[in-house]
């Protein structure tokens, strides 16, 4: 099958490689109809995530058809038409009955290095580096679902795939990020960063009923997004003091809660590459994570900092002090999207939220290294690209 | 196709734990002593120097030693001098204490999480033949004796005379977070290094026991609750 490959910084290929097999009896296969580049992928892209091997399949954000289930999955059967959620989950361990599904005990087969880093291993992951698990990604035209009888949602054929495929991982993203800041009547939200996780969490804070949100970024075609589908108020951080216009913008008392949807790949993840800003800093200091040291210095005392960013590694000058002093509330890590993505299908069944409108670029497997680049440039004004496996030939730029 | 596989089998990057260990050692290491050295005061300067050992692990992958009769208060080297080596080690279950016990019990199915293992045979009346594997194709085998049964509680084994190596070996069960979960508590000994014996149990278990049966414990977690070990498409080697 075809599938696209990491090779290195800024190095994936689009390949033929073995088809994927049933390995273990909760298994299943889907062939896929589907599938994203995450901004997340773009860690990866740029070399920042550590245990990645060459000819790893890339992708955890991707949809299809079942072809094939493993003895012991009796949930799902050939033809169901399903989305996988790219944390991967037993459903057994004391996490999962928890609804605490990103912290699954049993999923990763690497758990022992993410342990060495982390004192214990979250789930395993879908095409995002050996340390969750080696498990091969959904850019492909076949993936092999580990624990298939508890991830994949099955979604009707009323809706598009566009309209549900981002059930995989950043609409719960986004919600969860939202969910997390306790949102009451009256609350004002402020997001940074404009990708499609700040949009969704701009789009879910409205739907739990922010009164007031205000979204940063730097590039206006994502303001312009938050600012005509979420109705949110906009700030380029180029042309403001954000601290100052947040202040002002809440009478002086801050926002209730703040979204950090950036993270930290600028900053990078790696262990090599923190060891290298040691070094830097007995020359220089450092003045990152930018945007999570601003949310947690503009948010309102005793409000909430909920970071669906990623983060891998040791921060340098965290303002710990200022969250101790304000009495904030931290809250952060993977999705647990197995208890998201139900609720958010039904709201998209609904109509509360069609999560197509952040797509951009539709184009084939084959376009993956070009629209990599793309994406990572942000050129053409890029927000979501989808790649369809089925369709060989190549559509327009823009919808 | 055929490329592809050639690509994955000879693919030559995998981690250990050392590796790991030592990344993180030396990471910490420059961070402190860059810290201490900015400081450019005489604290900082004593909190650089106290993590130059740090920096020697993180480069050597062991702790720095003057001579060679330094003593050690680690139980593990301790003991293995006089009373050979101790592996202990633990792991929380949601499944009842008795479906756990009966696992474990049938004793055969020890092969089935425990890497090292390729067999054990019931012989009855509580004793038992073990084969295991070590590198090489190093096989090892010992009889063995029950010599503690508490059901639901604990399980003790010893090897008998004639065997290739002398191990001994207990298993605690018990129920916590209000007997809604079971804590499994293993402690496995092995004749030391230096005879003939003790070098057998050095190639099967390599240079950290400690973290091999933290890895068989972790299957057996996973085929008991998940039902199944889990796999990566591609295994690190």
């Amino acid at each position: 099958m075809k599938a696209v490959r990491y090779y290195g910084k800024e190095d994936v290929r689009v390949e033929s490689v073995p088809d994927p097999e049933i390995l273990n009896p909760r298994d299943a296969i889907v062939k896929i109809t589907a599938t994203a580049i995450c901004g997340s992928d773009l860690h990866i892209y740029g070399g920042y995530i550590p245990t990645m091997k060459k000819g790893d399949v890339l992708g955890h954000e991707f949809m299809g058809e079942v072809v094939e289930v493993g003895r012991d999955n009796h949930r799902l059967k050939v033809g169901d038409r399903v989305v996988v959620p790219f944390t991967i989950a037993c459903g057994r361990c004391f996490f999962c009955k928890e609804q605490l599904w990103s912290l699954c005990d049993n999923s990763n087969p690497n758990a022992w290095i993410a342990e060495k880093l982390y004192g214990y291993s979250a789930s395993g992951l879908f095409g995002y580096s050996h340390m969750y698990g080696g498990y091969a990604g959904g850019q492909a035209e076949f993936v092999r679902v580990p624990f298939a009888d508890v991830g994949p949602l099955k979604v009707p054929n009323t809706l598009s795939d566009e309209q549900v495929l981002f059930l995989s991982d950043i609409l719960p993203t986004g919600y969860m990020a939202a969910e997390s800041c306790d949102i009451k009547p009256g609350h004002t939200i402020a997001v940074w960063g404009c990708g499609p996780v700040g949009q969704f969490a701009i789009q879910s804070a409205r739907l739990l009923g922010a009164e007031r949100i205000i979204a940063i970024d730097r590039f206006p075609e994502r303001l312009a997004l938050a600012a005509s589908k979420g109705q949110a108020e906009v700030l380029n951080y180029e042309d403001i003091d954000v601290a100052d216009t947040l202040r002002e913008l809440t009478g002086g008392q801050g926002p209730d809660a703040c979204i950090d949807a950036v993270g930290l790949e600028s900053h990078g993840t790696t262990l090599d590459a923190w060891y290298d800003r040691a070094k830097a800093s007995m020359y220089l200091a450092t003045d990152r994570p930018h945007a999570l040291r601003q949310a947690i210095s503009a948010c309102r005392k005793g409000g909430t900092v909920s970071i669906p960013g990623v983060y891998g590694g040791w921060l340098d000058k965290f303002p710990l002090g200022a969250a101790f002093a304000k009495g904030l509330t931290l809250k952060m890590g993977q999705t647990h999207m197995h208890k998201y993505m139900p609720l958010l299908l039904e709201r998209i069944e609904r109509g509360e939220i069609d999560p197509s409108f952040i797509i951009t670029h539709r184009v084939t497997l084959d376009d993956a290294p070009e629209m990599y680049r793309i994406f990572r440039e942000k050129e053409d004004a890029c927000i979501k690209v989808v790649m369809k496996p089925g369709e060989r030939t190549r559509q327009g730029l823009h919808p | 196709m055929e490329d592809t596989m050639l690509s994955l089998e000879t693919q030559e990057d995998t981690f250990s734990y050392d590796e790991v260990e030592q990344w993180v050692s030396l990471a910490s290491a420059t961070a402190l002593i860059a810290y201490g050295f900015s400081r450019r005061s005489l604290p900082g300067l004593f909190l650089a120097l106290a993590a130059t050992p740090l920096a020697f692990r993180g480069v050597s992958g062991s702790w720095p030693r003057f001579n060679g009769s330094t003593t050690s208060d680690d139980t593990r080297v301790a003991l293995a001098q006089s009373r050979g080596l101790h592996v202990r080690e633990a792991i929380r279950l949601e499944k009842p204490v008795a479906e756990v016990y009966r696992f474990w019990r049938n004793l055969e199915n020890l092969p089935r999480f425990m890497s090292h293992l390729q067999r054990v045979t019931d012989l009855g009346n509580g004793r038992s033949h073990w084969e295991a594997k070590g590198p090489a194709h190093i096989t090892v085998e010992w009889d063995a004796e029950i010599i503690n049964e508490v059901e639901d509680k604990v399980l003790g084994w010893r090897s008998l005379p004639g065997s290739d190596i002398v191990t001994a070996g207990s298993v605690n069960f018990s129920t916590v977070r209000g007997g809604r979960s079971t804590q499994v508590s293993v402690h496995l000994q092995y004749e030391p290094p230096g005879r003939r014996a003790g070098a057998l149990v050095a190639a099967l278990f390599g240079s950290n026991p400690a973290s091999m049966i933290r890895e068989d414990l972790r299957h057996l977690k996973q085929l008991l609750e998940a039902g199944e070990i889990p796999r990566a498409t591609v295994p690190l080697t």
